[in-house]
């Protein structure tokens, strides 16, 4: 019974870790990425009255972020439902 | 009304709320004294979290310090709102499911060992201390430039505000009057700079506004205008900076490391019920501190280009009200070095000494009626000093808005220095009531005991963080950026490896954080102190050109390095250990785990 509910955690935990690995290689791109490294390439293109680099580095990688943010919420919630981790011994109760 | 009676009418009812929130929510017992019940909403904790967070420097000084840097002031930008991509993917949801009261429980517990726990102690208390003597000072200055009183008597107001509501009501107090001063703080930062943005560019959301063309029907983009007046002027582009990129790219990453490793922060996501809640809430938080973290950027473009314009090759008798008034003040300051009666704004510093700020010479008027500089840096011809928190407090008289627009400024101010110290305030208490007293000192301390030595610690904290505020030591101002440093050093590498990395075991973790947090302590002391050699060394000395903010990033990564060989050589922690990761890993049943 024990290796059953280990299993299920290990394969639970391999699809956390899938997630924020991919969400944090586009934490990266954003800022480091887009903000920094190619900021100089970038602020070749407009958007605007903004060059897109420095569009990035100061408002773009922001928004990104908060994106970023909500769509982990979304999928951890999904994953929790699909591994019946998304009830509480608190809420049974109820 | 004048604007100085609508700043103690808004002020006033401002103060009239925290109290009654206070009074409204006292903590019971330890739990909700540490963290508030654990029962908060997951919108309620981000709206706290993101007031815990923006600090004075925040409010007041971030848009300045970005109308003076341009580009390189993304690294604020980045690294104080990027940490809580870091925070919600992976602290926040593991420790809340692990269920304590503060950052050296966890440590103490997954690293099963007394001295893990009084390295994080320790740490924990550095960090707070450093930064919270800052905030103090920021509510003195405010109030002595809003209502005219000594900063000393503004300290001491503050003190008795924020002891009044910690002391009382703890987390729980806390958390519901940071609710309050978000609101308060948010308007008071997004009304002028609506009001401004439709000014300049006759755009009502600034994050559009300053990308947008100026209002004057010309059709040039304000941020063009702003790079042709920056390069007219002699500095570099606007939009382009003048740190080397290898410095902006550290000094982001140890900004937004250090953020997701302050325990004032990390403390917040015990509060909320589940562990979804915790990835919930640190959403909320980001996206609230996303309204005014990209309300900033645009501010600093607004507030640069009318100043460039307002003043530049103006004669100083012509010059707006505004310009004398803060003259009294002394953030602002003019010597005609050319003697043309002109105000000339260039490259350069105006004034030499003094950290560049100027010595006025009493109360004696120059020629123009300026008030007289003695410090006058004659090999530069910049002939104006302006102080970068200007940018916020004068932005709306610059502007021309209405009296109470300009109050609401203070009341935001106020706001956002109560609400970060009352939270550091508490992270300080509960580390000598908790983690001190209760699990090092006197294990059978009763829960009422505890709770009124955490009371207790939470008026000496106090106490301290005013003494600092009023006797500010030379190094507060600069350790206080540098309190991402020590957090990004010591806290972030030993949760993350205790979470991700079930070998991971207590001689490596301690190792870690001890070689960290003292890389980080040493290269602070040296280049950024100086009280190695008798003079601070320059710049040209940093290693591979990184300055102290920046070397948070590199002290991370050798304690991640540390941590993981020490570990190889030393035995693996104990199986009840690798159960507790394993446990933290799964989100449910977060109830069960609270039975401590």
């Amino acid at each position: 019974m024990m290796s059953e509910q280990r299993k299920k955690a290990k394969a639970y935990w391999k699809e956390n870790v899938k997630y924020l690995s991919v969400l944090l290689v586009i934490w990266f791109f954003v800022s480091y990425g887009a903000g920094i490294l190619f900021k100089d390439a970038l602020n070749e293109i407009r958007l605007g009255g903004f060059k897109l680099g420095f569009w990035f580095a100061q408002q773009g990688s922001i928004y990104v972020f908060v994106i970023l943010i909500f769509v982990y919420v979304r999928l951890m919630n999904k994953l929790d439902k699909k591994y019946g981790y998304d009830k509480d011994e608190t809420d049974l109760k109820k | 009304m004048s604007v100085q009676i609508w700043t103690y009418v808004l002020v006033g009812i401002t103060f009239a709320l925290y109290i009654g929130i206070a009074i409204w929510s006292r903590a019971a017992s330890t739990k909700e004294f540490y963290v508030a019940g654990g029962g908060v909403s997951p919108l309620a904790n981000g709206m706290a979290t993101a007031a815990d967070w923006m600090s004075a420097a925040s409010f007041i000084s971030m848009a300045g310090i970005i109308a003076f840097d341009g580009y390189d002031g993304a690294v604020y930008l980045m690294g104080w709102t990027g940490g809580y991509v870091l925070l919600a993917l992976l602290l926040a949801p593991y420790l809340r499911k692990f269920g304590k009261f503060t950052v050296p429980d966890f440590i103490g517990d997954r690293y099963y060992s007394k001295t893990a726990r009084s390295v994080a102690v320790f740490c924990a208390l550095l960090v707070s201390f450093t930064y919270v003597a800052g905030q103090m000072r920021g509510v003195g200055i405010v109030f002595s430039r809003f209502l005219e009183v000594d900063i000393n008597t503004g300290v001491l107001i503050g003190m008795i505000i924020v002891l009044f509501y910690a002391v009382l009501g703890g987390m729980k107090g806390i958390t519901y009057t940071q609710v309050a001063q978000y609101c308060v703080l948010i308007f008071a930062f997004m009304v002028p700079a609506i009001f401004i943005s439709i000014q300049m560019t006759g755009n009502p959301i600034p994050q559009l506004g300053f990308g947008d063309t100026v209002a004057d029907g010309s059709g040039t983009y304000l941020l063009d205008k702003l790079d042709g007046l920056s390069t007219e002027l002699g500095f570099s582009e606007y939009t382009d900076g003048s740190k080397s990129m290898l410095d902006v790219f550290t000094i982001t990453l140890a900004l937004m490391v250090g953020t997701a490793g302050l325990p004032h922060v990390i403390v917040r996501f015990f509060t909320v019920k589940r562990v979804r809640d915790a990835r919930k809430s640190a959403g909320y938080a980001l996206l609230l501190i996303a309204i005014l973290y990209t309300t900033a950027p645009a501010v600093a473009v607004f507030a640069k280009t009318n100043l460039i314009e307002s003043v530049h090759n103006k004669q100083y008798k012509e010059v707006p009200l505004w310009f004398k008034n803060w003259e009294d003040t002394e953030l602002l300051g003019w010597v005609d070095k050319n003697e043309d009666g002109k105000i000339q704004y260039t490259k350069g510093h105006a004034v030499i000494g003094n950290k560049n700020k100027p010595i006025f010479d009493g109360d004696q008027r120059g020629e123009y009626g300026e008030r007289i500089i003695t410090n006058v840096n004659a090999s530069t011809k910049n002939e104006l000093f302006v102080d970068r928190d200007i940018m916020v407090l004068a932005n709306p008289e610059i502007a021309n808005l209405p009296n109470w627009v300009i109050a609401l400024v203070a009341a935001g101010g106020l706001a956002a220095a109560l609400s970060t110290a009352a939270g550091l305030l508490l992270v300080i208490s509960s580390s000598v009531s908790h983690d001190l007293i209760k699990k090092m000192i006197k294990p059978d301390i009763s829960e009422k005991g505890e709770l009124v030595a955490a009371r207790i610690s939470a008026v000496a904290a106090v106490c301290v963080a005013g003494y600092f505020g009023i006797n500010p030591p030379g190094f507060v101002a600069a350790v206080v950026a540098l309190a991402f440093g020590l957090a990004a050093a010591s806290f972030f590498p030993a949760i993350v490896l205790g979470i991700f990395y079930k070998r991971m075991n207590k001689e490596g973790a301690i190792a870690g954080m001890i070689i960290g947090i003292l890389c980080m302590l040493l290269y602070m002391i040296k280049y950024k102190l100086g009280w190695f050699d008798n003079v601070l060394p320059s710049s040209d000395e940093w290693w591979f050109g990184i300055s102290p903010e920046g070397f948070g990033a590199v002290a991370m990564f050798i304690n991640f390095i540390v941590s993981l060989i020490v570990c190889q050589f030393t035995s693996k922690p104990p199986k009840e250990v690798q159960e507790i990761v394993e446990n933290i890993r799964i989100p449910s049943n977060v109830g069960k785990s609270m039975n401590h």
